[in-house]
């Protein structure tokens, strides 16, 4: 009889991955130079971290560590790991990205402890670290959030930079001229839907090349505000620059939990904004209405308009909507850490939030981890020039740019970006 | 629902892409609309569906006319379109893909996820279409695609339901899946507007069949009429649809591939373990559903893919690890499957585009400069010989039609002399007038000896060129088989059968109607 109705599962093809060999080897880079610097050169002295604020409620005691075996702890740990992960490559298998942020926070605690050891204090304030890269990644993480309301929705935002700067400078103009911090925040959410206006229009309207409006954007920013702090801020300080700052606010109880709580829920109205543009991109994206279609914008256009959804109008309005953010974000350098507006004031942290942007996969969670990583480093750039290290204070400079340059290069992994980010859509 | 479309004209500047069409759909109907590629088939239908607004006539539904200002006016008006090229989300699921532009929503525009979910499992379940909900669309394969697209139509309570060119992506047996999901539609009141230039497929589903040509409907025919009525209805005069087409007289086998594997960064091997060879004077054509290796395959050869393993050898001599440059002087004529990103250079003139290959080379070079004259000699010449029709040589390539680009490509590739000759593709796109032509110049090319290997997902095509079938699936060769292989037994291998099962099976089944 016949026994015609049943297809043989076929096997599907078998995976002869192509073996990327790139994540071992800068792991085994990293972990031996972790065992000459960490561990071989290891100073033989101990290290203070201070856990605490002395002036907190619950104060936590000193952790007091010894440099060499730190040091030679976690470059033998490295090299295991980095070991581990050759073999899993070459047995043709995939390095898991626990792996890498394990490998990560080994290598951090290692170049801590050897920095710090070998420093002319071998002491440092570990919740000033932390609560400093904390107060650098606010702003970062504005502009990370702009970026992933502009290219989920299809438009690449290089004028995060300019957003962030233009939003500084009209919150201290308006703070300074009214007198009133919540002007200037104000102004500065204008400020950066005026920059993301003229993105909008020449990117979506005239459809010409994202990017380069973007950088020209950048350009015009600093050189407009630039001017004006030359001449009219320069002239009059106390009119026209001398913003109020907006003080932290403290949040009972929570703010009293070691570590965490003085870092989280004692900041100003414009950090616990960050909190809520956080959560709302974030849910907003993935749950609602408004971010199913600004997805669907962003990586196929066509079939959204074959759908009734009007392609344009829906990056339009998440552009303008990316500038509020990100100007709220510059009112940060003006309102909170600085009480004064100064020329570039932004330093390329548009650029870095970019950077963050792509690390985090185009994702507000994964942002906002980037941005937190940026942060850190940039503070413990800080941190470290005042200690006094051995490291010439020009290569501490370039740490943070370094960490980006290596985690976009793709430690991490390939990401992928929205389909249809930077391509305009023409009807037709 | 009846829809009725009056006098529709499209212009685009001074191309009349429709010219006065009338077109009457009744509910209960598959109404196919035939034609060949261009012949205005799909600028109809965007009309229809709003997209295009027409430069005249009216559209009627219910003999009420309506004016559509975009999609959203035609489905609301109970249209629903399956586009050739799919519009899905590929990175979205089957439920946020259904859900995109008609969502349920809950408290403060959050989406409601579980009622589209309910809704896509309800028609499923109707229709018998088996889609989970929740499986990310880039996953699933391409049929199942197509039933997500059906399910976006009906969930939006579409009575007329456009096809555009919707088996072009199809295996046999999926085509088959299409057209009993055709019929259902229509048993349960809608119509369906089948578009198509698949001559068998037209025949075998339609209640009625409007004929189109160059803009203009050109008549309507039962589908009881015989194929060659059909085509010569469609192309204008009368055609020959078979090549009689001498055997083939094979010599050596000069070109061999052995153990071929293409490894992939995300996923399966590209390609697996693909062997064969071809003998001087024979055509090997490999069929599939696209996707299944064969751009893979053909780029592989002419050393455009990376991560290759295994060997190909052209009189044996290695190809594997050559340049591109390389593979090509040492004879190898190729015809990409899109001219237009790979085959040609839109913006440079004919003459150019026919030396593309040879540009740097005696005679249409000395030294480091061009030889104008040379070239434009060599265009005249080709432009006879293929009788492409163009203005003139200097004509920029990319405003001929698809079928005249198609004969500069095959011009290009054919006038010299070859040791092996690749063709992707080779009609897509292409007027039956000129896939005669260029059919004819494939055969004779394999008749003064070249080892040819056509790629097509044409089975009428491979059927037609084929002295020997090659069938890939999922990147491996699932056998080859003889040039009178029935339909029955290539359609599944090309589901991922191999030959020896496909062929064991169609005979026991014979065997067991008897």
């Amino acid at each position: 009889m016949s026994t015609a109705t049943t297809l043989p599962a076929s096997t599907p093809a078998a995976t002869v991955g192509v073996r990327s060999w790139k994540t071992p080897i800068i792991l085994m880079v990293l972990s031996l130079l972790g065992l000459a610097v960490f561990a071989l050169g290891a100073p033989s002295n101990d290290v203070t971290f201070r856990l605490s604020d002395p002036g907190e409620a619950i104060v936590l005691p000193e952790l007091v560590v010894s440099a060499p075996v730190v040091g030679w702890f976690t470059a033998v740990l490295m090299v295991a790991a980095a070991a581990w992960a050759l073999m899993l490559t070459r047995s043709g298998r995939r390095v898991p990205v626990w792996v890498v942020a394990v490998f990560g926070l080994l290598f951090v605690i290692g170049f801590l402890t050897w920095v710090v050891g070998s420093a002319n204090t071998p002491n440092v304030a570990l919740y000033g670290l932390l609560s400093g890269s904390f107060a650098l990644a606010i702003p970062l993480i504005f502009g990370s959030l702009s970026g992933v309301l502009c290219e989920r929705s299809g438009v690449v935002n290089i004028a995060i930079e300019g957003q962030l700067l233009f939003g500084a400078f009209a919150a201290a103009v308006a703070g300074s001229l009214s007198g009133n911090a919540f002007v200037g925040l104000f102004a500065a959410a204008v400020a950066g839907a005026m920059v993301s206006l003229v993105l909008a229009v020449f990117s979506i309207k005239y459809i010409v090349n994202q990017v380069i409006v973007g950088v020209v954007l950048n350009v015009l920013v600093s050189g407009l505000t630039g001017f004006l702090f030359s001449t009219l801020l320069s002239s009059d300080a106390a009119k026209w620059n001398s913003p109020p700052s907006l003080p932290p606010i403290r949040i009972p109880l929570l703010a009293d939990i070691p570590i965490l709580g003085p870092i989280l829920f004692n900041q100003s109205i414009v950090g616990y904004l960050m909190y809520i543009a956080l959560a709302a991109v974030y849910i907003g994206l993935f749950h609602s209405k408004w971010g199913l279609r600004t997805r669907a914008v962003g990586e196929h256009p066509k079939a959204a308009d074959t759908l009734g959804v009007n392609v344009n109008r829906t990056r339009f309005m998440n552009v303008l909507l990316a500038g509020v953010v990100a100007g709220v974000g510059g009112a940060f350098f003006t309102l909170v850490s600085v009480s004064a507006f100064n020329r570039d004031m932004t330093g390329g942290q548009g650029y870095i939030a970019l950077a963050a942007l792509i690390l985090g996969r185009w994702n507000p969670l994964g942002a906002l981890l980037a941005a937190l990583l940026f942060g850190f480093a940039t503070n413990l750039q800080y941190v470290l020039s005042l200690l006094g290290t051995a490291v010439p204070n020009q290569f501490l400079a370039m740490l943070p740019y370094i960490v980006t340059i290596f985690a976009v290069a793709g430690v991490v992994g390939k990401s992928r970006a929205p389909a249809a980010s930077g391509v305009p859509y023409i009807k037709g | 629902m009846k829809l009725e479309l009056k006098g529709i004209t499209k212009r685009f500047g001074a191309l009349v892409a429709n010219d006065h069409i009338d077109l009457v759909v009744e509910p209960g109907q598959v109404h196919s609309l035939l034609g060949e590629n261009g012949a205005g088939k799909s600028t109809l239908m965007n009309v229809l569906y709003g997209l295009y607004e027409p430069t005249e006539g009216e559209i009627l539904v219910d003999d009420r006319p309506v004016t559509f200002n975009g999609p959203s006016d035609a489905m609301a008006a109970g249209i629903g379109m399956v586009h050739q090229h799919f519009m899905l989300v590929p990175v979205f699921t089957v439920a946020e893909n259904v859900a995109l532009g008609n969502e349920t929503t809950k408290l403060a525009g959050m989406l409601n996820l579980e009622q589209t979910k309910r809704r896509i499992r309800e028609i499923s379940d109707q229709y018998g279409f088996d889609v989970d909900p929740d499986a990310v669309v880039e996953d699933l394969p391409v049929g199942v695609q197509q039933r997500v697209e059906i399910i976006k139509a009906l969930i939006r309570d579409a009575e007329v339901l456009i096809l555009d060119e919707p088996t072009a992506v199809l295996t046999p047996r999926e085509t088959d899946e299409l057209l009993g999901i055709m019929r259902q539609l229509t048993e349960d009141g809608k119509s369906v507007v089948f578009i198509s230039h698949k001559l068998r497929e037209v025949k075998a589903v339609s209640d009625v069949i409007t004929v189109i040509r160059r803009g203009k409907v050109v008549g309507s025919a039962d589908p009881s009429a015989s194929t060659t009525e059909l085509a010569s209805l469609m192309v204008g005069r009368s055609v020959s649809l078979n090549l009689n087409k001498a055997p083939a007289t094979p010599g050596e086998e000069t070109f061999v591939v052995e153990n071929l594997t293409i490894a992939s960064a995300t996923g399966p091997a590209l390609l697996d373990g693909v062997s064969f060879g071809i003998r001087r004077g024979e055509i090997l054509a490999v069929a599939g559903v696209q996707g299944n290796g064969q751009t893979e395959l053909t780029e592989a050869i002419m050393g455009l893919q990376d991560h290759v393993t295994g060997s190909i050898r052209l009189d044996g001599e290695e190809l594997v690890g050559r340049r591109t440059r390389d593979i090509i002087n040492s004879g190898v004529g190729f015809v990409p499957e899109d001219r237009n990103v790979d085959g040609l250079v839109g913006t440079f003139s004919v003459a150019e585009n026919l030396v593309l290959n040879r540009y740097d080379q005696a005679p249409f070079a000395r030294g480091v400069s061009l030889r104008p004259a040379v070239i434009e000699a060599n265009a005249a010449e080709k432009i006879t010989e293929f009788d492409i029709r163009t203005q003139s040589a200097a004509t920029a390539a990319g405003t001929l039609s698809g079928g005249n680009q198609q004969k500069v490509v095959m011009a290009r590739e054919l006038s010299r002399p070859l040791q092996l000759f690749i063709a992707s593709q080779p009609t897509r796109g292409v007027d039956v007038g000129s896939i005669e032509f260029l059919h004819r110049r494939i055969i004779s090319e394999r008749d003064v000896g070249t080892p040819v290997m056509i790629v097509s997902t044409e089975l009428d095509e491979v059927l037609e060129l084929a002295d020997r079938i090659a069938v890939l699936y999922g990147g491996r060769l699932m056998g080859i088989v003889p040039a009178d292989t029935s339909r029955d037994v290539l359609g599944q291998m090309m589901a991922g059968m191999s030959a020896d099962e496909a062929t064991a099976q169609h005979t026991d089944s014979k065997g067991g109607a008897k």
